[in-house]
């Protein structure tokens, strides 16, 4: 087969899921629950079959394609298609997305199994599959678009089944509309990131007159020193954007909550793939980074940022997902400040090997959330308020989920970055290039990197170590053969990604070198190595002297004091938030609708000053000119509706008549001076 | 054919209505059957006209024109003609006729046999004031729909009727005078009542343009309805029956936005350039003002009423970027507020109709007992909310990217805060979903309503339908309104020019 064969079926890897999801809505409750999987997995691997045909076809012609579907939007000089384009960055995050999303969706089989019948609502089942479907072939057209445009269809299909999928349960949380406000927060502060992506969109267009990416980039190429300004502009905009969906600073407060989804929502929307779109789209816009002025510094300064405020956040937590959470927001600050330094490849590496361990580590969190699940449920406890997540009422599962221990322990040493496994060559490519470009940002990711050792190394040590501090967590049991596969596989991928871009040999670079122009080649510095290992294997000891030997009534690091207090609090972010915006809208609104819509428009304008005075000013004609005729005549038009329409009259209140006999007036008026004139 | 078609779109509902006239008083079905299938022949005979439609023709076309009756020299005319700035709104109105028809079979029980006649009426004056392109016969076309929607909304409406009823038929009356007199005006002045002529012509001082100008849009803002002429929308919206609002926001409000685009842009471009910035002021603060105030209330029907008016800023920011995206995107936004609030508001009678009550706080948790409905919901909440893929989106990206280029307007900020107003439709849109069909199923009376029956589906498919058809390949729209459109930017580019 040509390559160009090859990439003509590049169209089916989104048409596959969207199959999957049109037959899981039609004949879903008919096909049971085995039924449902089958179809959801094999969509997405048939896609991930699809993809690494793409992949084979740029081996054979590594310049890729464009495949056009149909127009979309064309309107003068704006012309939009539905197309794809074919490249070596685009194949990496379909490999990735494909292949890990294929992994949670079989996961997903055995978990949503439990899942619906431990929230009580089994009919519910088939749904899950439909949006996590419809969410595979979003992130699909999101990496493939070849437009700015067709990729924000994916971008904000991905942000709706994260909405969707977020408040699944959307009669459960707090109050029982917690996990809905948490979707609904979800896309509204992603609306906001939106908001900067057209704006960005909209500058494009009218400066490059295309939306279309491989030709904004020529465009830019051949302007020089001209387009700087417009580059400067667009990434900015572009940056709100990436900060939305990728959760940082200042609009990272969506993704803690968003962990009110079933936790394979969780590890494939809010760790593996959707929050790193803004990541990807930042190196799409890679062309236009390197003319921009300011913005590449300030992604790097924002992403360094929030490195290390998440990863201290996270420090605090007691919610097992929501401590990955947290980690997750502080890994992607690590890909942005990458992307901000100029090290596009580090970045990319970085997110596929993090959506290999992050996606472990969350559906081993799974897996320990239904054991603890199944450990309530067989210990029939009947603690009200009990709640699976609380790594306070867990301890000592070592022994009890041995194959779910092993496959966290690994994934935890990936992400803290000890060697050889992924995280540690993904992480230190990061360090290594940003302590050439900058020194700041070096030890800012340094410091992040200590706090994630040390937060996993807590983690591990309240889950699995110790003894049990709860009946369900003495009573818990190993998952089923159906979920436990994929964390083997992805255990293994987390321990050999690091393959992928080892150093020497550096197969991404080279791969991506086809895409994304002028890339340096990125040297293995034995220090930073040296360094980080180091601080890491710390961490790690100081987490086993803090947490490795009492049971955990209350946590040690409370002794911080007022440091404590400040990320136990999350540093007030959501709360001034609140404050500041949320709060303010709330009374703005209604004071616009109460006061100055209902009270004074309403009220008073209308029903006092338009209505009142027009009705004396008629009135006041009717009875000074008193016209017989036409009030005869009116009341001959009312009384044939009455006749016609029975009981009509009611209408006959004097407001019409009056304001007829006015206009009829004002016309005889205006058109005799018009005629005699 | 060709013809007399479009007099066959327009007056076919006259033979609904004599038959009507003739039904023995108990026949009530066979009533329902005869509007029903007015509308749908009515809906046929549009796609008749569709089809003999050239659209690469700029021009009115299957024109009429007949001498109706003359003072002195000055003709009025039977003059009517279809062109690409209103065949999409023609097919708009005989295709949301038979929807809102269908969605009356067992809400109004009352005097069916009235309530039908008036609607068919309302389907002519609604056709008519589209396909009218003489002055004076466009006008009476204009001031006759008043009647119809002043019957359904006062004698079907609910509680406070009458109010609403006389507030919105003195409220676009008021209007109307202006544009009576500027009528009037125009054709003692240019001796002409026909449009085509009037804009061919040019004839008119840059000056006295803005007057007559203004005099127009006193009519036409009031029905749009902008900002701050809107108070009669939300109490119109709240007493009328389901059909009547269906209308009144689907097809009506586009009379207003309709006049903007055929009278103010084409007979005065040189006034519409010099005000395009205020025109955008005035839509912008609609827009946020809409987004603002839906958010706050606890009616779903008033809620959907103030996104409303947000939404026709969108049109009105559209229209007036004065160039081809914003027009083009101006004139299918129209289309798209007629399809999602439409349906928004077929979604709300719906649950009228099992419960009496409209307030958001009764609700909660529908999704488990009612997932059909509460799906179709999400995709017309979707779509209303501008999500790529959606029809809703490839109108207002368009208009935003219009009215960011646009000279006329002169400024990025009014697309920029534009924009905000997409976030706050995700707002106000979200919130109402989530009051509706979120949250547990907590109250007695939601535990068994039962999901759409069968006639409910056939009201919302279709309309889900075109959503995705407009949000995915929406070319054959933008094909039939292009060419008259390209004739518009260039008459106000040309105005512009002579401007300096």
């Amino acid at each position: 087969m040509t390559a160009e064969a090859l990439f003509s079926l590049a169209p089916l890897l989104i048409l596959f899921p969207l199959l999957g999801l049109v037959v899981n809505i039609i004949a879903g409750r008919r096909l049971g629950e085995r039924g449902v999987g089958i179809v959801a997995s094999a969509a997405v691997g048939l896609a991930f079959v699809i993809a690494i045909l793409q992949f084979i076809a740029l081996r054979m012609d590594p310049s890729g394609a464009t495949i056009h579907i149909a127009d979309w939007i064309v309107i003068g000089q704006l012309e939009v298609e539905w197309a794809l384009q074919i490249d070596t960055l685009s194949v990496t995050m379909m490999l990735m997305v494909t292949g890990v999303g294929g992994l949670i969706h079989i996961y997903a089989v055995g978990y949503m199994h439990d899942d619906v019948r431990f929230q009580g609502d089994p009919s519910r089942f088939p749904r899950f599959f439909v949006y996590f479907n419809l969410f595979i072939a979003a992130m699909l057209l999101l990496v493939t678009g070849d437009s700015y445009l067709t990729m924000f269809v994916g971008w904000e299909g991905v942000g709706l089944c994260s909405y969707l999928l977020i408040s699944f349960w959307y009669e459960k949380g707090e109050d029982g509309i917690g996990n809905a406000l948490a979707g609904k927060k979800a896309f509204v502060v992603n609306r906001i990131g939106d908001f900067g992506f057209i704006i960005a969109m909209l500058i494009t267009f009218w400066f490059f007159g295309t939306l279309t990416f491989e030709e904004v980039f020529n465009e830019a190429e051949a302007m020089g020193a001209g387009a700087v300004g417009a580059a400067t502009a667009i990434t900015l905009f572009l940056l709100v954007g990436a900060a939305g969906k990728s959760a940082q600073i200042p609009l990272f407060v969506w993704l803690p909550d968003a962990m009110a989804g079933p936790t394979p929502v969780s590890a494939l929307i809010h760790a593996a793939t959707m929050v790193t779109a803004g990541i990807y789209m930042l190196v799409r816009n890679a062309a236009l980074l390197e003319i921009a002025t300011v913005t590449p510094d300030i992604i790097a300064i924002i992403g360094a940022a929030t490195a290390l405020l998440a990863a201290s956040i996270a420090v605090a937590r007691f919610d097992i997902k929501r401590v990955l959470a947290y980690s997750t927001i502080s890994q992607l600050g690590f890909m942005i400040a990458a992307v901000g330094i100029g090290a596009y490849v580090a970045a990319i590496f970085h997110l596929v090997a993090h959506a290999f361990f992050k996606a472990l580590l969350f559906l081993s969190a799974g897996s320990v959330i239904q054991g603890v699940e199944h450990g309530h449920h067989r210990a029939d406890s009947h603690e009200e308020h009990f709640n699976p997540n609380d790594m306070r009422v867990m301890g000592g599962l070592r022994t009890r989920m041995k194959a779910t221990f092993w496959v966290y322990l690994i994934g935890a040493l990936a992400l803290v970055g000890i060697p050889p496994l992924a995280g540690f060559f993904s992480k230190d490519e990061i360090l290594a290039d940003a302590l050439l470009v900058s020194p700041a940002v070096y030890w800012v990711l340094v410091g992040s990197a200590f706090l994630t050792a040390f937060y996993m190394g807590r983690q591990i040590l309240m889950v699995f170590f110790g003894k049990p501090r709860s009946k369900a967590a003495e009573a818990a049991e190993e998952s089923p053969a159906v979920m436990v596969a994929p964390l083997v596989v992805l255990a293994i991928l987390s321990v050999g990604g690091g393959l992928i871009n080892s150093p020497g040999l550096l197969p991404l670079t080279h791969f991506l070198e086809d895409t994304l122009e002028g890339l340096r080649e990125p040297e293995f510095v034995a220090a930073v190595a040296a360094i980080s290992t180091l601080l890491a294997v710390l961490a790690i000891v100081l987490a086993w002297l803090v947490y490795g030997r009492r049971p955990m009534a209350h946590d040690p690091v409370r002794r911080l004091g007022s440091l404590w207090t400040a990320i136990r609090h999350r540093w007030w972010v959501d709360g001034f938030y609140d404050w500041l915006i949320v709060s303010r809208y709330i009374s703005l609104s209604h004071w616009l609708a109460e006061v100055a819509d209902e009270q004074f428009l309403h009220d008073w304008v209308h029903d006092t000053v338009i209505a009142r005075s027009f009705v004396r000013a008629t009135n006041w004609l009717a009875s000074v000119l008193d016209l017989r005729l036409i009030d005869r005549g009116f009341d001959g038009l009312g009384a044939l509706t009455r006749r016609g329409a029975g009981g009509l009259g009611a209408l006959q209140t004097g407001y019409v008549r009056n304001y007829a006999v006015a206009v009829f007036i004002g016309m005889v008026l205006v058109v005799s001076y018009l005629l005699l004139s | 054919m060709d013809a007399w078609i479009l007099t066959l779109v327009t007056f076919f509902p006259i033979v609904g209505v004599i038959v009507l006239l003739f039904l023995p008083k108990e026949r009530e079905t066979a009533m329902r059957w005869t509007a029903l299938l007015t509308a749908v022949i009515t809906f046929v005979l549009s796609l008749i006209m569709l089809a003999g439609f050239e659209s690469s023709d700029p021009d009115l076309q299957m024109v009429v024109r007949l001498t109706w009756f003359s003072i002195g020299d000055l003709h009025i005319e039977y003059f009517l003609g279809v062109d690409g700035l209103s065949i999409l709104l023609v097919l708009l109105t005989t295709f949301l006729m038979v929807l809102a028809l269908l969605s009356t079979w067992t809400a109004i029980v009352d005097r069916v046999r009235e309530f039908m006649i008036f609607f068919l009426l309302l389907e002519v004056g609604l056709v008519g004031v589209f396909l009218g392109m003489d002055l004076f016969l466009f006008y009476v076309f204009w001031e006759f729909t008043l009647v119809p929607m002043y019957f359904l909304i006062g004698v079907w409406g609910g509680e406070r009727r009458m109010y609403a009823a006389i507030k919105f038929f003195l409220y676009t009356m008021a209007g109307s005078i202006l544009m009576l007199l500027a009528i009037i005006w125009l054709g003692l002045d240019g001796g002409t009542f026909s449009i085509p002529d009037l804009i061919k012509a040019q004839a008119i001082p840059a000056n006295l343009q803005f007057w007559l100008f203004l005099a127009f849009a006193a009519a036409f803002a009031i029905k749009v309805p902008m900002w701050p002429f809107h108070s009669w929308l939300p109490d119109a919206h709240v007493e009328a029956p389901t059909a009547a609002s269906v209308i009144l926001a689907g097809v009506l409000l586009k009379m207003g936005t309709y006049g903007f685009l055929r009278f103010n842009l084409g007979i005065f471009p040189q006034a519409s350039v010099r005000l395009a910035p205020w025109i955008a002021l005035f839509a912008v603060i609609g827009i946020l003002y809409g987004a603002a105030v839906a958010y706050a209330q606890k009616d779903v029907k008033k809620l959907v009423a103030y996104a409303s008016i947000s939404h026709l800023g969108f049109v009105m920011l559209g229209l007036f970027a004065l160039n081809l995206q914003g027009l083009q995107g101006g004139i299918l936004q129209m289309i798209n507020h007629g399809l999602s609030t439409g349906a928004l508001f077929l979604i709300v009678g719906m649950l009228y109709e099992r419960r009496r009550t409209r307030e958001m706080d009764a609700f909660g948790g529908l999704w488990k007992v009612m997932p059909i409905y509460a799906g179709l919901t999400l995709i017309v909440t979707l779509s209303s909310m501008g999500l790529p893929g959606l029809n809703g989106f490839v109108g207002e990206f368009t208009i935003l990217l219009g009215s960011f280029g646009s000279i006329a307007i002169g400024s990025e900020g009014f697309a920029i805060l534009a924009a905000v107003g997409v976030i706050l439709a995700a707002v106000y849109m979200l919130y109402m979903f989530q009051k509706l069909f979120l949250g547990p199923l907590d109250n007695e009376k939601n535990k068994r309503l039962p999901d759409l029956n069968r006639r409910e589906l056939l009201t919302l498919v279709p309309i889900v339908i075109l959503i995705f058809w407009i949000g995915l390949y929406p070319r054959p729209f933008f094909g039939l309104t292009e060419a008259s459109v390209e004739k518009v930017v260039q008459l106000v580019s040309s105005a512009a020019m002579a401007m300096r």
